[in-house]
C-alpha cells in the first residue's frame, strides 16, 4: 500500500494542507474575482487529494469524487458566479464585519480548536486519518467564519462552499468510507441550488438584520 | 418490502409526472391522489412488517411516524388543493410560479418518507439535504422581498446545519470502522447498534456533538432556530403545515436515533442533559418570544419551537414514561399544529391579511374557522380534553419525580406560552367583528380529522397504541 510510504503521506500531507491555506487566503482577500479564484485554486487541490487518497487506499470510486471536484468545482462553478457578477453588477470588494487582523486571528485560534478536539479522540485511528480529519475540521470552521464575517451574498455563498470542501476532505480521508461519491454529488447539487437561487433571484446582498439600513426597513416582523 | 417500495416509489414517480405537468388543476389531483395512495401503503406496513436490509429497516419506532407522516401528507394536499387555488382566484400566485410546486410537494414528502424507512446513515443525511432543496423553492413562492429573504435565510441556515451533520456522520463511520470494517455495515444503522458498546466513546460524543447541532438546526432548537418563523410565516400556508407537521418531527427522528447509539454505550456521555438544555431554552424563549408576534403565522411557528422543545426535553429527561410522553406529544403537536395552520391559511384568505392586529371577532363574523381557531389555540395550549394536555401532563409527572426544579421550569414556561396563546385567542376570535371579509372555499375535512384524533386521544388512547407507544419508549431508552 503506498499510503504507507513516508513520500506517499507526504503528499497526502502537503496537499490537505494547501486546502486548509487557501482557506486563511480567503480571509484576507477583500475582492470578489480574488475570492473566485482562491476557490477555484482550492477546488483543484481538493480534487488532487481526492485523486490521491484514492490511489493510496486503492479505492477508484474517490476518482469520481476528484473528478467532480475539479471539473464542478474548479471551473464550473467559479466561472459561473464570475457571470454572475457582472450580470448583476455586484459590488466588487467586499465589506467584512470584522477586520483582516482580526479574523486572522480567530481563524487559527480555530485551527488550534480542531487540533485539540480531534486528536485526542482519534487515537485508533491511523495518522493519516486523524490528521486529515483535524485539517478538514479547520477547513469547515474556517468556512463558517467566512461565513460569518462577510456581507455580501456571494462571499457568503463561497464560504458554504469552502465548508463543503472541508466536509468532502474528511470524507476521502477516512478509509473505505461508503457513499462518499454520492454525498459528495448530493452536496454539489445543493451548491448548484444555492448558485441558482443566487441568480433567479438576484440576490446582491446578504439579508442581514445587523445592517442598519436593513433594520429600519425590516424588523422580522410585519409593520 | 413491497409496502416500503410503494411507500417511497409513490411520491418518487409522481414527483417525476408533476413536473411535467404545468396545468397546476389537475397537479394538485395528482397531487392528491398521490398522496392518499402514499398514506393506503403506509398501512400496509401494519399488515406485514418488512424484514431489515441494508438500506430499508422498519421497526416499532419508525413505523408509527411513517404513517403519521403519511397521514399529514394527505390532509395538507387536500388543503393546499383549496388554498393554492384561492390564492390563483385572488391573484396572489401566478400560474407560472406554481410550475413546480407539486412536484416539489412530493418531492418532499418522498425525502421525508425516505429519511423514516432507511437504514443508512448517509442515505438519512441525503433525504434531509433533499428535504431543504424541496422546500425552499417553496418557502420563496410569493417572490416578495420577504418571502425571497426567509427562503435565503432557510437555505444558508439549513445548509450550514446539514454540513455539520455530514461531518458528524463521517465521524460516526470512523467510530464504527475499527468495530464493524469498512464498508456499507459501518454506516448500517442496524449494525450499529448491536455493536456500539464496544466504539470509542470519545469519538461517539464528537461525532453526537456534531450530529445534534447539525439535525439540531432542522429541528428549530434554540439558538438554532433563526430559519423557522422566517420560513413558516412567509410561504404558503400548506408548507407552514408540512414544515411543522413533518419536517421538525423527522429531524427530531434522526436525533433520537443517535440517542440510542449513546445510550447504548456505557462510556459515552450521556445525551441527556444536551437535549433538555436546548428543549428548555427553545421552551422557555418561544414562550416569551409568544407575548409580542403580530403576524399570525409567526406566532404559530414560535408556538412550534415551543412544542419541539418540550419533546426533545421529554426525550432528554429519558426514561419509559418520559419518552412515552414524548412520543405522544409529537404525535399530538404534529396534528393540532397541521390542523391550526389550516385554520389560519384560511383565516388570513378570508381577511386577506397576516395581521394580527387586523383580525377581530371571528367567532361571530366566520363561526367555523373562528370556532375551529378557539379549538386549536384550545388543544395546542394544552387545555383538556384534548391529546396535548395528556403529553404535556406526562412530561410534568415523569419530571417531577426526578428533577423537581427542571419540572417547575418546564411548568413556568408553558404558563407564559399559555398566557400569551389565550391573550391573542381573545382579540382573534372574540370582540366586535370587523367587516371586509371575503369568501373563501373552505377544506374542512382535514380540519375535523386532525381534530377529532387529537380529542379522541386525549379522552381515549386505545390499548394496542399505549402497548406499543410502551414499547418503543423501552427502545428509546
Amino acid at each position: 500500500m503506498p499510503v504507507l510510504t513516508p513520500s506517499g503521506y507526504d503528499i497526502a500531507h502537503l496537499l490537505d494542507t494547501g486546502v486548509l491555506i487557501l482557506s486563511f487566503a480567503f480571509l484576507y482577500q477583500r475582492r470578489l474575482f480574488g475570492i473566485l479564484k482562491i476557490y477555484s485554486l482550492q477546488a483543484l487541490l481538493l480534487a488532487a487529494a481526492a485523486a490521491w487518497q484514492a490511489y493510496a487506499q486503492e479505492a477508484p470510486h474517490l476518482y469520481i469524487t476528484a473528478a467532480i471536484a475539479l471539473i464542478l468545482k474548479a471551473i464550473i462553478i467559479p466561472i459561473a458566479l464570475h457571470r454572475i457578477i457582472i450580470h448583476l453588477n455586484i459590488q466588487r470588494t467586499i465589506e467584512t464585519v470584522i477586520s483582516v487582523g482580526p479574523s486572522l486571528m480567530v481563524g487559527v485560534a480555530l485551527v488550534g480548536l480542531s487540533v485539540r478536539l480531534v486528536l485526542p479522540v482519534t487515537a485508533s485511528s491511523g495518522a493519516l486519518t486523524r490528521e486529515s480529519l483535524a485539517i478538514a475540521l479547520s477547513v469547515v470552521l474556517l468556512g463558517l467564519l467566512i461565513m460569518i464575517t462577510r456581507r455580501n451574498a456571494i462571499s457568503q455563498v463561497v464560504g458554504f462552499m469552502s465548508m463543503e470542501n472541508g466536509l468532502i476532505l474528511a470524507a476521502v480521508g477516512v478509509k473505505g468510507m461508503p457513499l462518499v461519491v454520492e454525498l459528495s454529488a448530493a452536496f454539489s447539487v445543493m451548491v448548484a441550488f444555492i448558485i441558482f437561487g443566487v441568480f433567479f433571484f438576484h440576490i446582491r446582498e446578504r439579508f442581514d438584520t445587523l445592517d442598519v439600513h436593513d433594520m429600519e426597513k425590516f424588523r422580522g416582523e410585519r409593520q | 418490502m413491497s409496502a416500503v417500495f410503494l411507500i417511497v416509489g409513490t411520491p418518487a414517480i409522481s414527483a417525476l409526472l408533476l413536473a411535467f405537468i404545468s396545468h397546476y388543476r389537475t397537479a394538485a389531483r395528482i397531487n392528491v391522489v398521490a398522496s392518499g395512495l402514499t398514506f393506503l401503503a403506509s398501512l400496509g406496513l401494519f399488515v406485514e412488517r418488512p424484514i431489515a436490509t441494508p438500506f430499508i429497516l422498519i421497526d416499532d419506532f419508525n413505523i408509527y411516524l411513517v404513517a403519521l407522516t403519511a397521514f399529514v401528507a394527505l390532509t395538507t394536499s387536500l388543503f393546499s388543493a383549496r388554498y393554492i387555488m384561492h390564492e390563483v382566484e385572488i391573484g396572489r400566485l401566478e400560474t407560472g410560479h406554481l410550475r413546480f410546486y407539486h412536484a416539489m410537494y412530493q418531492g418532499f414528502v418522498f425525502t421525508m418518507l425516505m429519511v423514516l424507512t432507511s437504514n443508512n446513515l448517509g442515505v438519512m443525511w441525503v433525504s434531509l439535504e433533499g428535504a431543504t432543496l424541496t422546500t425552499v423553492l417553496m418557502v420563496g413562492l410569493y417572490r416578495t422581498h420577504e418571502a425571497l429573504e426567509a427562503a435565503w435565510k432557510y437555505f444558508i441556515l439549513c445548509g450550514v446545519g446539514i454540513a455539520l451533520a455530514l461531518f458528524g456522520t463521517t465521524l460516526m463511520y470512523l467510530a464504527a470502522q475499527p468495530v464493524i470494517g469498512e464498508g456499507l455495515p459501518a454506516m448500517t444503522w442496524s449494525e450499529l447498534l448491536p455493536r456500539v458498546a464496544t466504539f470509542s466513546p470519545a469519538m461517539l460524543n464528537l461525532a453526537f456533538v456534531f450530529l445534534l447541532v447539525g439535525y439540531g438546526t432542522k429541528v428549530g432548537l434554540a439558538p438554532l432556530h433563526a430559519w423557522l418563523p422566517d420560513a413558516h410565516a412567509e410561504g404558503p400556508t400548506p408548507i407552514s403545515a408540512v414544515l411543522s407537521g413533518l419536517l421538525l418531527n423527522v429531524a427530531l427522528y434522526i436525533v433520537l436515533r443517535f440517542k440510542m447509539l449513546l445510550t447504548a454505550n456505557a462510556a459515552a456521555l450521556t445525551p441527556g442533559p444536551l437535549m433538555v438544555t436546548m428543549g428548555l431554552s427553545s421552551l422557555l424563549l418561544a414562550s416569551f418570544m409568544l407575548y409580542r408576534r403580530r403576524d399570525i403565522k409567526r406566532l404559530f411557528a414560535y408556538s412550534s419551537i415551543e412544542h419541539m422543545g418540550i419533546i426533545t426535553f421529554a426525550f432528554g429527561i429519558g426514561g419509559p414514561l418520559a419518552n412515552f410522553a414524548g412520543l405522544l406529544h409529537m404525535t399530538m403537536h404534529s396534528l393540532t399544529k397541521s390542523a391550526i395552520f389550516f385554520t389560519v391559511g384560511h383565516i388570513s384568505q378570508v381577511k386577506g391579511t397576516q395581521k394580527i392586529a387586523d383580525i377581530h371577532g371571528l367567532t361571530s363574523s366566520q363561526p367555523l374557522l373562528g370556532w375551529a381557531l378557539v379549538i386549536g389555540v384550545v388543544a395546542i395550549a394544552g387545555l383538556p380534553p384534548f391529546g396535548v394536555f395528556m403529553s404535556e401532563f406526562l412530561v410534568l409527572t415523569s419530571t417531577f419525580g426526578r428533577a423537581p426544579v427542571l419540572a417547575l421550569l418546564v411548568l413556568f414556561g408553558l404558563l407564559v406560552g399559555f398566557g400569551a396563546l389565550i391573550r391573542h385567542l381573545q382579540a382573534l376570535a372574540f370582540g366586535a367583528d370587523e367587516g371586509g371579509e371575503k369568501t373563501s372555499s373552505l377544506a374542512l375535512m382535514p380540519l375535523f380529522a386532525h381534530f377529532g384524533l387529537v380529542l379522541a386521544a386525549g379522552l381515549y388512547l386505545p390499548g394496542p397504541l399505549v402497548t406499543w407507544f410502551q414499547n418503543v419508549a423501552r427502545l428509546l431508552g
